[in-house]
């Protein structure tokens, strides 16, 4: 094993450090992944070409850091997940909070939501295929439609259980339903939309990588099934690694921006 | 016999002519939301029918149910529809088998947690979609690496869920159960499983659609019959009717999967109060 530092010694360091070390420490199980991965690979058990060397998995990485086909793909899968994500939310919470103050709008968008709900979206990917071709925007149309419904979802349960006296008493203190909407319902319904968005987020990417590789000439979706097809498994591993690192990123950084914003929440 | 709960089934036999000025509001309520549907459904038809939709790009309904008719006569949509459901959810139940056991070990057992806390931390919010083609290289392109594909995407959710679910307990139940003499494992299968029971099918529930979302991918990506499959088939070959009819089957599918599992939510947790409103 890697040198740990003594970690449970109390003031053997500055806290910083402690605290590193006690990360390092949490994250063990996953050094110990690769290195059962490692073994595997070096006692011949399983073929170099089923799970490469780390070691060249690492070099294609860099190779392909360095040329800046990866961040090039990223950043196209990126441009496309965040507009599609985008797009929803902004339309979803609007859906959401119109579903939850109008009983018109409720009764015509509800049996939609509870149709299409359930619904795999992936399926969707021939649809778009067909109706924007090879391009982008049938990628940002894909990923729209996968991550609205939970976004409303979400949107429309949070407004809908807001504590109906703190509607009357904003009320009763002269607030306008705009005032009312702004003030109260959104800050209350805040966690649930959150919620609905992260679920979205989740989406997004599994959409963006699976529309990626059925359908498309870029991005690292295509980057990856290129290299598998071509039988570059070091690469490819490396870009599914990469991908993956990406995904996890998003939702921490999803996750810090969420207590940001709930900050106001019991302590 | 009053007229007080106006059910579903009081439409018919029509009945003295007495107060009509109120129907239930839930009555209305249905009609409205049943008419969405229609009007949908004829927008539709007679839109891609008078020209105001391009015929390619929304086939009419109606050339779409024929389609679905034909093919169900012939088989076709059975077969497709079995695969995809055999697929979604051997995947599905594996990812349980393993997931809920595991995330109740992973509550009991301090080195089993520590084990597998930081990779289920690491590996939830990953898209797990992305490792289809490590599944392929592994497991070949047959049935076996699809449900494997959909179980390791199944199982985050299921196993996080339970295991949240089996560790916030309250601490009360399971002293009273103690101080009754209840043994461990009946502790476990007494209290702690059905506290954690509703948590562990939240888990389930998130799971169901995403392992549904990657079967049809899969479908997509390696052949092999399927209603994925069979619709990336139609849309290279340009086949319009076809895409669209096997986006009816899988709203009718996901609609049938999802709601079954509501409904066993609904029977397993009869006796707690989110199911008494």
């Amino acid at each position: 094993m890697a040198a740990t530092a003594p970690a449970p010694m109390p003031s053997a360091g500055s806290p910083r450090l402690y605290h590193l070390a006690g990360t390092l420490l949490r994250y063990a199980p996953v050094a110990v992944l690769f290195i059962v991965w490692d073994l595997l690979g070096r006692t011949g058990l399983i073929s170099r070409q089923m799970l490469p060397d780390l070691a060249d998995i690492f070099s294609a990485f860099t190779t392909m850091l360095l040329s800046g086909d990866l961040l090039y793909n990223s950043a196209r899968s990126i441009s496309r997940a965040a507009t599609g994500l985008g797009l929803a939310v902004v339309i979803g919470i609007g859906a959401g909070l119109l579903m939850a103050s109008f009983r018109p709008v409720r009764l015509i968008v509800n049996p939609i939501v509870q149709l299409f709900y359930p619904m795999p979206k992936s399926a969707l990917i021939p649809v778009v295929m067909i109706w924007l071709g090879l391009g982008d925007s049938s990628k940002i149309l894909l990923i729209f439609l996968g991550c609205l419904l939970p976004v409303v979802v979400g949107t429309y349960n949070g407004a809908k259980g807001v504590n109906p006296f703190l509607l009357w008493s904003a009320a009763s203190l002269g607030a306008s339903r705009a005032q009312v909407m702004r003030e109260v319902v959104l800050p209350a319904a805040m966690p649930d939309i959150l919620n609905g968005c992260r679920t979205a987020l989740a989406f997004s990417f599994i959409l963006m990588v699976s529309s990626e590789f059925v359908i498309a000439t870029d991005g690292v979706g295509y980057m990856i099934s290129s290299l598998g097809d071509g039988g570059l498994y070091p690469a490819m591993f490396a870009a599914i690694f990469f991908v993956a690192a990406i995904g996890f990123a998003a939702d921490r950084l999803y996750a810090a921006l969420v207590r940001r914003l709930l900050r106001w929440r019991e302590a | 016999m009053t007229m007080s709960h106006v059910g579903p089934a009081t439409k018919g036999a029509a009945p003295a002519p007495a107060p009509r000025r109120h129907i239930a509001p839930r009555t209305v309520d249905t009609l409205v939301q049943v008419s969405v549907i229609v009007a949908l459904a004829a927008f539709w038809e007679f839109g891609a029918r008078f020209g105001a939709l391009n015929p390619f790009l929304l086939p009419p309904l109606s050339t779409v149910l024929v389609r679905l008719w034909t093919d169900l006569l012939s088989g076709v949509v059975l077969v497709d529809l079995g695969l995809t459901l055999y697929r979604a959810l051997s995947g599905f139940l594996i990812a349980a088998l393993i997931g809920i056991p595991l995330g109740i070990v992973m509550s009991r057992s301090k080195a089993v947690r520590w084990f597998f806390d930081p990779l289920i931390s690491v590996g939830f919010p990953m898209p797990k979609i992305a490792f289809l083609p490590i599944f392929i290289l592994w497991f070949d392109i047959y049935d076996t690496s699809k449900i494997i594909m959909v179980a390791f995407s199944c199982f985050f959710p299921i196993v996080a869920a339970t295991y949240a679910g089996t560790t916030a307990l309250d601490k009360w139940p399971i002293w009273s159960a103690r101080s009754f003499g209840a043994r461990e494992h009946e502790i476990l299968w007494e209290v702690h499983l059905p506290m954690a029971l509703p948590q562990i099918l939240t888990g389930l529930q998130v799971a169901l659609p995403v392992g549904m979302i990657t079967t049809v991918v899969t479908e997509m990506l390696m052949g092999g019959r399927g209603i994925g499959g069979a619709m990336i088939t139609a849309g290279r070959f340009a086949d319009s009717v076809g895409v669209f009819a096997g986006i009816v089957e899988v709203i009718i599918l996901g609609f049938v999967v999802v709601k079954s599992l509501e409904y066993l939510r609904a029977r397993l947790l009869i006796w707690h109060p989110e199911t008494r409103r």
